[in-house]
């Protein structure tokens, strides 16, 4: 336990990163993965090519080459720098999670039956109306469970950034595996129960909401 | 099925002439991105013969050495700790599947345990963990990483298999004298992995794309053999390697992808089991990767 006591103030600043990113990151992909789905279903051509190739090229991407792409080739070749550290994680993180955002949302709008927006409209529903009172509460019911998925693997793959600078969970269980060899195990462990305070509680919430949400059709 | 039926009717004159519109507005725009893009990295002098040194390398170096680096040294690199974490993987996650669904609780909580457990833990700190705590060499962390969160994954994706398959083959199973664990073995996993195949391949993308987790524990990979090059050949060669890395990774990646749409068409027209409804497996969309509930539902074309 000492390595955790002794250096609690650098503990939390650790765990501060890790949420920074998984919060500020989280919140932006989910806007930029819902305007790529948005793209996605639209009716316009352009709009669903340009989705379509975005999400196949960046989420096959390791992110750890995306963190590396922001480091070093997008000064020389857009003349985008971007600061090492935290907002490069962010961005990096962002333009990759946006990927997998996009993809439950638009699994979630498909997955309403044609017949639902048909009788809606055929009841004389406005284009809004039929968003707001039919597709959206059914297509929601569907696109949270995966959301949370989502953002499970998100939170653990704010560790990439460790590698890049940041002085994060995994980061401290680096640095201080130097100064307390005898306690190694134990820093791993509690920095592993740190990422599980976060992730089991949210994989549990899925869990329970795709039971209480379930469509019985 | 697609989504612009459920959004929208069929599309009138009117809304025909507009999407036109619309479709030549967005046209141009896009256009107009990569052109700025182009241009912009044009100014930027990215056209210049830097590229050369893909064919023509400069400082004594040939054209061999570079791709020699590149393909034997950084993709095998890469190839190496997937090929061996993959058959581990198979093992590990079959053994925690046959002990899931086991009769006896004591069986079953600890290996629900261990999937929940290492389904909720970065990679890299497992990568970590060996190379720090355990004093392993870099692949072998890479793999250790790998497979303990793979299996985990996986061992959950055959469970949700056998989920899906009706119930009745269990009991058939057990009603001509099969014991449980023959039933598992014998009756419910062949089908599972049959119809989680598709998924199964999905799980094999995101084991490869965090293989790329051993550059920051210095495993040398693909990206790593890249930085080498470009630290070799200079600030203006960094474009060039990122780049030819990147097409490397989404065309592998893109290959396996097709592979298990493929597989999909082919198995969805020849299964004799009748699913009761399309596998979920909660959780499975995981540390880089491709996620199962992205691609389940409507992937499926």
């Amino acid at each position: 336990m000492e390595p955790f006591l002794e250096n609690s103030d650098l503990l939390w600043v650790a765990f501060g990163n890790t949420l920074t990113i998984a919060l500020a990151a989280g919140a932006l992909s989910f806007v930029w993965g819902t305007i790529l789905a948005a793209f996605r279903v639209s009716p316009i051509g352009p709009l669903r090519t340009f989705g379509a190739v975005y999400v196949e090229v960046v989420r096959n991407t390791p992110l750890t080459l995306l963190f590396l792409f922001f480091l070093v080739a997008s000064t020389p070749l857009l003349g985008l720098t971007i600061g090492l550290g935290v907002p490069m994680a962010i961005v990096a993180m962002t333009l990759y999670t946006a990927t997998f955002v996009c993809e439950a949302v638009r699994s979630g709008v498909n997955s309403v039956q044609v017949g639902q927006a048909e009788a809606a409209r055929s009841v004389g529903l406005t284009f809004i109306q039929v968003l707001t009172h039919v597709v959206m509460p059914q297509a929601f019911r569907s696109v949270v469970p995966p959301l949370i998925n989502v953002y499970v693997a998100h939170i653990k793959n704010t560790s990439v950034a460790a590698g890049f600078a940041v002085f994060e969970l995994v980061n401290f269980a680096n640095r201080f595996s130097n100064p307390y060899p005898a306690q190694v195990v134990a820093l791993f462990f509690g920095v592993g129960l740190c990422f599980l305070a976060m992730t089991i509680p949210l994989g549990l919430a899925s869990q329970s909401l795709e039971k209480k949400l379930v469509i019985h059709r | 099925m697609s989504a612009q039926q459920v959004l929208y009717d069929k599309p009138g004159p009117k809304a025909i002439f507009r999407d036109k519109i619309y479709n030549v507005v967005f046209t141009l725009a896009f256009l107009a991105l990569i052109a700025w893009i182009i241009y912009t990295a044009n100014q930027r002098g990215v056209f210049n013969d830097r590229w050369s040194v893909l064919w023509d390398p400069p400082r004594n170096q040939t054209a061999w050495d570079v791709w020699s680096s590149l393909l034997i040294t950084g993709l095998w690199g890469t190839l190496k700790p997937v090929l061996i974490a993959i058959p581990i993987v198979m093992v590990l996650a079959t053994v925690i599947t046959v002990v899931r669904t086991s009769t006896k609780w004591w069986a079953r909580v600890p290996a629900r345990v261990v999937t929940e457990v290492f389904r909720g833990i970065p990679v890299l700190l497992v990568m970590y963990f060996g190379v720090i705590a355990l004093e392993m060499k870099p692949l072998h962390a890479v793999v250790l990483g790998l497979v303990v969160y793979n299996m985990a994954v996986v061992a959950e994706i055959l469970r949700a298999g056998i989920a899906a398959l009706p119930n009745g083959q269990r009991e058939a199973g057990l009603s001509i004298g099969l014991t449980p664990l023959q039933t598992t073995m014998q009756i419910q996993l062949p089908q599972a992995v049959r119809i989680m195949l598709p998924a199964l391949v999905s799980q094999a993308v995101v084991l490869l794309k965090d293989s790329a987790l051993g550059f920051v524990i210095a495993y040398t990979e693909l990206l790593t053999t890249g930085r080498r090059n470009y630290n070799y050949f200079g600030e203006e060669s960094k474009v060039v390697f990122i780049l030819v890395i990147a097409a490397m990774y989404i065309g592998i990646n893109m290959l396996v992808s097709r592979l298990a749409h493929w597989l999909e068409r082919r198995l969805g027209s020849r299964s004799k089991v009748v699913v009761a409804e399309a596998p979920k497996v909660p959780g499975a969309l995981t540390a880089g990767g491709v996620g199962l509930e992205a691609r389940t539902p409507d992937d499926r074309r």
